[in-house]
C-alpha cells in the first residue's frame, strides 16, 4: 500500500437532526485520510465534529453522501457487514473507556479479535499479550478492567483498538477525560502507531495542543470544515 | 458461536445470584410439572386398570330377548299398524353363543385380535348353613385370563394355577368368602338355577377392588362349569377379545355383531364413565404445570431486560467494536436459553426425585389390593415434554429482550455520557 492511498474518503456529507425540528449539523462535508496520517478535528462544542466522527465510523447510518472505507462504499450496506468493517479496518478509542468490566483486561483486549475469527484464541491473545507490553500495561492484563485508573484503561481501549491491525483509529477525544501526564503518554502513543505502524488515525478532540502537533488539523465550525 | 457463548456466560456468571434466582424459577416449574403429570397419569393408569385391565375389549353374548317378529307381525305382514298382541316370552334357551366355537376359530384368525377367551357364567346360589347366598360363577380358561387379564393380580391368596389344573375348584370373591367365612382348602356346596347341587373347594380368595362385585363374583375352570351345569365341551356364554388396538373396538363390535348376529359391547361404551375421567385430569395437569412455566417465563424476561439495562455499556461497545446486532442478540438469547437448560435439566433430576418420594409414600386401601404406595407413571413422555415446553418459554422470554439489545444504538449510548 503506497502512502498515497486513500484510506477513507468522505464526499459531501450531510445529515440533519430531525427532533423536534429539523437542524443541519453536517454540511457538505468532504475529505480524506491517506495511509498513515494523522490527522485531528477540531471545532467548537456542538459543531458537529463528533456526529462526523459517528457516520465515518459506520455506526451512524443516517446521512446523505459517500464515505468510503479502503475502497468500499459503506452508505446502504447491511448491518452485519458494517460490523464486519468496524471489526476489521476500524480501530475505536473513547473519551469513556468503555472496558467491559466483566472481562479481564486481556480478555478485553482480545475480544475484537476473537470475533474476526482469522487467528486461534491462542495466537490472538498471544497479539493481545504484544499490544498490552507495547502499551507497559503487560502487567495488568490478569486484572479486571474495572481496577485500573483512567490513564490504564485508556491504554488498553487503545490495545484493543489496535488488535485487528485496522487501518485507521478513530478517536473521540481520547485524552478528554485524562490529566496531562496521561494525555501526553496516549498521544505519545498515537504518534507512535502513526510513525510505527503506518495506521492512520484521525482524532476528534478540543484541546489545540493535541492537535497542532498532528500532521493534518481540519477545524469545523456549524456543520462545515472551515479550515 | 463459541465466543458468543463465553461472552454469555461471562455475562451470566457476573449476574450469578439472579442468574440462579431465574433458574431456580424454571427448575422449579418443571418440578412440578413432571411430579404432577407422573402422579396424576399414575393415578390414572391405576383407576383405568380397575376395570380396563379385566375388561375385555370386545365382548360377544347373547341376551335374552323377547322375539323381535311376534306372530301377529309375522301373519298380518303389515309392520305400519301397532300390535296390541304381543304373547311370544323369550324362548327356553339358555343364553349361550350359538356356534360358539366357529366364532372363535374365526376370531383367532383375525388380525386385528390379539387374545380370545371364552367364559361360560352361570347364576348359582351358595349354601351356607341354611342361608342361600346369590352368586355368579365365571368359568373362564385360565391359561388366558392370566396373561391377558391380569387374573393373578387380583388374587389375594392361593396360586391360580391351582384353578387351571384342579377339578371342582373355585376363587371365591373376597366379600363372599369373607360371609360364608371359608378359607383356602374348604369346600363350598353350589346349587344351580336347576337345582343340582356340587362341592367346590375353594383354591384362592379374589378382591377386585370393587366392594360388590366381589360380593357376588367367583371364577371357575371352565370345564368345571360346564360340568356343573351338565352342558358340552362347547358350550359357552361369552367370548372375550382383547385387540391389539383399543380404539378399533367400537367399530369392530359393530361388525361382529351383524356378521354373526349376536350381541357385542366394546370396552368404550361399557366404561365411558373412566376415559372422560382421565382426560379431564390430564388436562388440569397440563394446565398448572404450563401456568408454572409461564410464570418461570415472566421471571426470566424481567431479569434478562433488567440485564441489558444494566449492560447497555457493553452492548454498545460490543456493537462498535464489530459485533453486528444479530451477534448481541444471539448473545442474550444464549444467556436465557442457558438458564432455561440448566433449570430444566435440575427440574428434570427434581421432577424425578419427587416422583420417587411420591411414589414410595405407602397408600394401602382395601379397593386396591395390588397396590403398596402411590402410584407414579414414570413415562419419559412427560420429561421430555417439560424439557420442550421450558426451552420453548425461555426462548421466547428471551427474545424479546434480546431483540432490544440487538437494537441499542451504540452512538447514542456513547455520546450520551
Amino acid at each position: 500500500m503506497s502512502a498515497n492511498t486513500n484510506i477513507l474518503e468522505v464526499e459531501k456529507v450531510n445529515k440533519s437532526f430531525h427532533d423536534p425540528v429539523t437542524v443541519p449539523v453536517l454540511r457538505d462535508v468532504s475529505f480524506s485520510v491517506r495511509h498513515g496520517e494523522f490527522v485531528s478535528i477540531t471545532g467548537k462544542s456542538g459543531c458537529g465534529k463528533s456526529t462526523l466522527l459517528y457516520i465515518l465510523s459506520t455506526m451512524d447510518t443516517d446521512y446523505q453522501g459517500d464515505v468510503v472505507i479502503d475502497g468500499e462504499r459503506t452508505q446502504g450496506l447491511s448491518g452485519e457487514r458494517l460490523a464486519a468493517i468496524r471489526n476489521e479496518k476500524i480501530g475505536f478509542v473513547f473519551q469513556f473507556h468503555y472496558l467491559l468490566p466483566e472481562f479481564s483486561v486481556l480478555h478485553n483486549v482480545m475480544l475484537p479479535g476473537l470475533k474476526l475469527g482469522r487467528k486461534s484464541a491462542a495466537e490472538v491473545e498471544a497479539d493481545a499479550m504484544a499490544r498490552l507490553k507495547e502499551l507497559e500495561m503487560a502487567d495488568q492484563a490478569g486484572k479486571m478492567a474495572n481496577q485500573l485508573s483512567g490513564g490504564q484503561k485508556q491504554r488498553v481501549a487503545i490495545a484493543r483498538a489496535l488488535i485487528n491491525d485496522p487501518l485507521i483509529i478513530m478517536g473521540d477525544e481520547p485524552t478528554g477525560n485524562l490529566d496531562k501526564r496521561n494525555a501526553e503518554i496516549v498521544f505519545g502513543i498515537f504518534q507512535h502507531i502513526a510513525s510505527e505502524h503506518k495506521r492512520s488515525l484521525l482524532i476528534v478532540t478540543h484541546d489545540p495542543d493535541f492537535a497542532a502537533r498532528t500532521d493534518r488539523n481540519i477545524v469545523m465550525d456549524d456543520g462545515r470544515i472551515v479550515g | 458461536m463459541k465466543l458468543l457463548l463465553s461472552i454469555a456466560l461471562t455475562l451470566l456468571r457476573a449476574k450469578l445470584r439472579q442468574s440462579i434466582v431465574a433458574a431456580v424459577g424454571v427448575m422449579f416449574s418443571i418440578t412440578m410439572f413432571v411430579a404432577l403429570l407422573g402422579f396424576m397419569n399414575g393415578l390414572n393408569d391405576l383407576l383405568d386398570g380397575l376395570i380396563l385391565n379385566r375388561t375385555p375389549h370386545v365382548r360377544l353374548y347373547n341376551e335374552l330377548q323377547a322375539s323381535p317378529k311376534q306372530p301377529m307381525q309375522v301373519a298380518d305382514g303389515d309392520t305400519t299398524k301397532h300390535h296390541f298382541v304381543r304373547s311370544v316370552k323369550p324362548k327356553d334357551d339358555l343364553p349361550r353363543l350359538r356356534n360358539a366355537e366357529a366364532i372363535m376359530q374365526a376370531m383367532e384368525r383375525d388380525p386385528r385380535v390379539m387374545a380370545v377367551s371364552p367364559r361360560l357364567v352361570a347364576q348359582v346360589f351358595f349354601n351356607v348353613g341354611t342361608v342361600d347366598l346369590n352368586g355368579q360363577v365365571n368359568g373362564i380358561d385360565v391359561v388366558q385370563e392370566i396373561r391377558y387379564y391380569r387374573f393373578a393380580d387380583y388374587l389375594t391368596q392361593g396360586d391360580p394355577h391351582d384353578l387351571a389344573t384342579g377339578n371342582n375348584t373355585i376363587v371365591l370373591g373376597k366379600g363372599l368368602a369373607d360371609m360364608m367365612a371359608a378359607g383356602i382348602g374348604e369346600t363350598v356346596q353350589v346349587t344351580t338355577a336347576t337345582g343340582d347341587r356340587a362341592l367346590l373347594r375353594v383354591v384362592g380368595i379374589f378382591q377386585s377392588g370393587i366392594a360388590d362385585y366381589d360380593k357376588v363374583q367367583c371364577y371357575a375352570n371352565i370345564k368345571t362349569v360346564q360340568k356343573l351345569l351338565a352342558r358340552p365341551g362347547s358350550y359357552y356364554t361369552d367370548i372375550n377379545l382383547k385387540l391389539h388396538d383399543l380404539t378399533a373396538a367400537p367399530a369392530m363390535a359393530k361388525e361382529l355383531a351383524a356378521r354373526f348376529k349376536v350381541d357385542a359391547v366394546d370396552v368404550q361404551s361399557a366404561n365411558a364413565q373412566f376415559e372422560t375421567g382421565s382426560d379431564v385430569r390430564s388436562i388440569i395437569s397440563y394446565a398448572v404445570g404450563v401456568v408454572l412455566l409461564i410464570v418461570a417465563g415472566f421471571g426470566i424476561y424481567n431479569i434478562l431486560n433488567m440485564m441489558i439495562y444494566e449492560k447497555l455499556d457493553a452492548i454498545a461497545i460490543l456493537k462498535a467494536t464489530g459485533f453486528s446486532g444479530s451477534d448481541v442478540r444471539r448473545i442474550f438469547l444464549l444467556l436465557s436459553m442457558i438458564i432455561g437448560l440448566v433449570g430444566g435439566v435440575t427440574g428434570l433430576l427434581g421432577g424425578f426425585t419427587m416422583q420417587t418420594v411420591i411414589d414410595n409414600v405407602p397408600f394401602e386401601t382395601a379397593a386396591l389390593p395390588t397396590t403398596k404406595t402411590f402410584p407414579i407413571d414414570y413415562n419419559p413422555k412427560y420429561y421430555i415434554i417439560a424439557v420442550s415446553f421450558a426451552l420453548l418459554t425461555t426462548w421466547i422470554a428471551g427474545w424479546f429482550p434480546a431483540r432490544k439489545a440487538a437494537q441499542v444504538d451504540p452512538v447514542e449510548i456513547i455520546r450520551g455520557k
